[in-house]
């Protein structure tokens, strides 16, 4: 075969957002040799294009707040089917966490007497969220890269691991491609770390990056680890509605924790209806339900969508606090957001489901392949908080470094067999060599369509078997690819497996879909639209391969020991 | 719906050409989204770095119409009717292939800055208006525009002498963190060429972070270089101590 080269570390690390940046940072501090491998150049991940704020009991601001309110917020938003160990662990941590990036370098907004001030967002009883105005995740992520280029670390830019390497039952590399020349290339690992972020590249309309197309989700299954809950993916309930070409993009949530307030078509706000308590600050599941239902029932804006208004706060408190909201909404829609009103409508943000991983280490069910961030599961159960994924991929980021670093130390390389190798370098050059198939770009668009349509924020049994079914045919499609041009930077070869993922990964959203029959965060089932608490709400769903298919089970949850149930009973 | 004609740079390090495209305009559609076009459509294999697509990652530079412009914030709208659009990579660093240019160079330079340093018993208290300056320039989503236009750069490809106006902002950034104590005024001058800079401020006018980069970052770190060499009490302690 063609040659390839091969670099060899104890531990890799792909993915380069927050969570792999803090896991490359722990990694290498624990001495472990760590490479960073990003799909992109670095900083410019997901990560990026996180705005609100980082989730944390500070108690800067709120000084009643702590880690048992933190971590009960996080269970009750996720409804109870979360992970308790990592929410936890996320609320314990998370303060020094955010401190460390201080540590680091970071500027966030002040309070008066000079600590790190904190805003109020939706399902946190306290103000909690660490800021930089609207632009808290490029803050994080410059933060951590600073940190990780002066670590030690081997950064490896624009290179797409495509298949994990197995040596019996554990994970010894990875193989891929370099997007500038599209040769191929080798990691030889003793510890691999997935950090690869979400899927939001299957939908139509997503707040999501393209990097989002659920890589790591569906490597880690083809190499036969568990993924748990994929049913559950966020819909925000803020993302811009017109013009047609910046559909999904985000409006952050720190526009309703600044103040904003949602209204239907008879200048409603509506809210009152759906949440009389929380009003436009509840979770974000049942903000995005109710903008959906509003526009349904005939009560939308001019584009379909609600108005979201914050200019009662005066333009140069919106402008300070909101920069980024005002820029977007001026130079992509004409709209001056400190005069009137935005359109807003739910868009596709963040999938709670992922690979299955245990709190203390970030291990998955496959040895030597760990996860971390939003690729992981578990951490935020049926519905994530706001906040919550910038502060999980630091807690979990640390984590997850330092448990592969342990794992990997000790531990000699496997050799790789060659044939191995060559087999996937084929698959992976077959779109050029097929001389009839279809364009990798149409599929993609016909994907995005089908789970816009059928997996969307409301759900039935007839659409989501309807979705399966376009989904299968979809994958007999893609089958057979056919794409132009030459082996350098080319993004329709680099669609063709970014496509397999989204298939994967889709297809197991879809079947846990139709699976749980009940109403739970951000899965809402119209024929079953109540919550079933005695039943699935104690119930994970797994996926993994199965008899070459993809096989789903149910399994109970593991039950928080009685101190932590306490704090619950408690509270009625 | 109009259609717009683009001709977008095909080629690599060894030459190419434009080639023309007809794109059907959607309402508010940006330059980036005909790119998309043109890759379903025509050309799957034509090549652009892109993220977010709503000008918050710093991915998608290109020169539009000969500017400097993100193409996901470059509205189809803002060119007159029948006006032909012509897109090509940015022009200071070498091509790879198409709209995709070796930005590598930026990131050796940005490892070389001498990292944040607090004191070690800091205490952690800082104020909005201490952090404010810092914050202005940690707003930068590294485009690179602002070395695309750089003269220095640009035209005379000094990038053995000279780190560019996105690293003086960096370089500043730290020089004015409330909580740091190393100096970099030495580093600025010798390493990172501050000197060059002849405030022509086309680096602050391509920004599309709005970043006052020549008057807030620039200017201020000249000065502190200007105290500790051309002071005349510095440079008699310097004779003394003979460094």
């Amino acid at each position: 075969m063609e040659k390839y080269e091969t670099h060899t570390h104890d531990v890799i690390i792909i993915g380069a957002g927050g969570a792999g940046l803090r896991a490359a940072i722990e990694s290498s501090a624990k001495g472990a040799s760590t490479a960073l491998i990003c799909k992109s150049l670095l900083g410019k991940a997901h990560t990026v294009m996180a705005e609100g704020g980082v989730a944390a009991a500070l108690a800067n601001v709120d000084t009643k707040d702590n880690w048992e309110t933190h971590f009960k917020d996080t269970m009750k938003g996720g409804k109870m089917l979360n992970n308790w160990q990592m929410a936890l662990y996320h609320a314990q941590e998370a303060p020094e966490r955010v401190r460390e990036l201080e540590y680091w370098g970071a500027l966030f907004d002040r309070t008066k007497e000079g600590g790190i001030n904190q805003r109020a967002f939706g399902g946190h009883t306290w103000k909690r969220l660490a800021h930089v105005g609207d632009r808290t995740g490029l803050e994080m992520i410059r933060t951590l890269q600073e940190k990780g280029i002066h670590s030690g670390i081997d950064v490896y830019m624009e290179c797409t691991i495509t298949h994990l390497v197995k040596d019996g039952d554990r994970v010894v590399g990875a193989f891929g491609y370099w997007r500038e020349s599209g040769k191929f290339v080798l990691f030889r690992a003793n510890a691999i770390v997935l950090a690869t972020g979400g899927v939001g590249k299957a939908y139509k309309y997503t707040s999501n990056s393209w990097e989002y197309t659920g890589d790591g989700h569906a490597m880690a299954y083809e190499a036969g680890a568990e993924l748990i809950d994929m049913e559950f993916i966020q819909f925000h309930p803020t993302g811009m509605v017109w013009p047609p070409s910046v559909r999904g993009i985000l409006v952050t949530e720190a526009v309703r924790g600044e103040g904003g307030i949602l209204t239907n078509s008879e200048g409603e706000r509506f809210m009152e209806r759906y949440d009389p308590e929380r009003m436009e600050l509840s979770t974000r599941d049942v903000v995005a339900r109710s903008i959906y239902t509003e526009v349904e029932q005939g009560r939308g804006s001019p584009h379909g969508g609600a108005f979201l208004d914050v200019s009662h706060r005066g333009a140069d408190y919106v402008k300070r606090k909101l920069p980024s909201m005002y820029h977007q909404f001026m130079e992509f829609a004409d709209i001056d957001i400190t005069k009137g009103p935005m359109e807003v409508f739910p868009t596709t943000h963040y999938v709670m489901g992922g690979v299955k991983v245990e709190g203390d280490t970030c291990s998955s069910t496959v040895p030597g392949l760990f996860a971390a961030g939003e690729v992981a599961g578990g951490m935020h159960g049926a519905n994530r908080l706001g906040g919550n994924s910038l502060s999980d991929l630091l807690v979990f980021g640390k984590r997850a470094g330092e448990g592969a670093a342990a794992y990997a130390s000790g531990k000699s390389h496997a050799s790789i067999p060659a044939e191995l190798i060559e087999g996937y370098a084929n698959e992976l050059r077959e779109p050029f060599n097929n001389t009839q198939g279809e364009n990798p770009y149409t599929i993609h668009q016909d994907l995005q369509d089908v789970m816009q349509l059928y997996i969307g924020v409301f759900r039935t049994e007839e659409n989501i078997q309807t979705g399966i079914d376009k989904i299968e045919a979809l994958k007999e499609r893609a089958k057979t690819l056919k794409i132009e041009g030459s082996v350098m930077f080319n993004p329709g070869w680099h669609l063709c497996r970014d496509l397999k993922s989204m298939l994967i990964v889709s297809e197991a959203l879809a079947r846990c879909a139709l699976a749980r029959k009940e109403s739970r965060g951000a899965h809402s089932r119209v024929d079953f639209p109540e919550s079933d608490d005695g039943t699935w709400g104690k119930l994970n769903f797994i996926v993994a391969p199965k008899d070459g298919a993809m096989g789903l089970e149910t399994r109970p949850i593991v039950e928080m020991p009685d101190e932590l149930s306490k704090l619950f009973t408690e509270d009625k | 719906m109009s259609v717009a004609k683009l001709r977008v740079f095909r080629g690599d390090a060894q030459g190419g050409e434009e080639k023309e495209y007809e794109v059907p305009v959607d309402e508010g559609m940006v330059v980036l989204d005909a790119l998309f076009y043109i890759q379903a459509n025509y050309d799957g294999d034509l090549a652009i770095r892109w993220n977010c697509k709503a000008a918050k990652c710093g991915s998608c530079s290109t020169e539009i119409n000969g500017k400097p412009k993100l193409a996901c914030k470059t509205r189809m709208d803002s060119f007159a009717e029948g006006e032909t659009i012509t897109v090509h990579p940015i022009k200071a660093f070498p091509v790879i292939k198409d709209l995709v240019t070796d930005v590598s160079w930026n990131y050796e330079v940005s490892k070389k800055i001498p990292p944040f340093t607090p004191a070690e018993d800091t205490e952690w208290v800082m104020y909005q208006e201490d952090v404010e300056r810092g914050q202005e320039f940690r707003k930068c989503i590294e485009c690179f525009m602002c070395q695309n236009v750089c003269h220095i750069l640009r035209d005379h490809n000094r990038k053995d002498a000279f780190a560019g106006p996105r690293f003086m902002i960096k370089i500043a950034e730290r020089e004015m963190h409330p909580l740091d104590v190393l100096d970099r005024r030495e580093f600025a001058r010798e390493e990172a060429g501050v000197g060059f800079c002849n405030i022509t401020k086309c680096c602050t006018e391509v920004c599309p972070e709005d970043i006052h980069i020549t008057d807030n970052g620039i200017i201020p770190l000249k000065e502190r270089v200007v105290d500790k060499y051309y002071d005349p009490l510095s440079w008699l302690l310097r004779k003394v101590k003979g460094k």
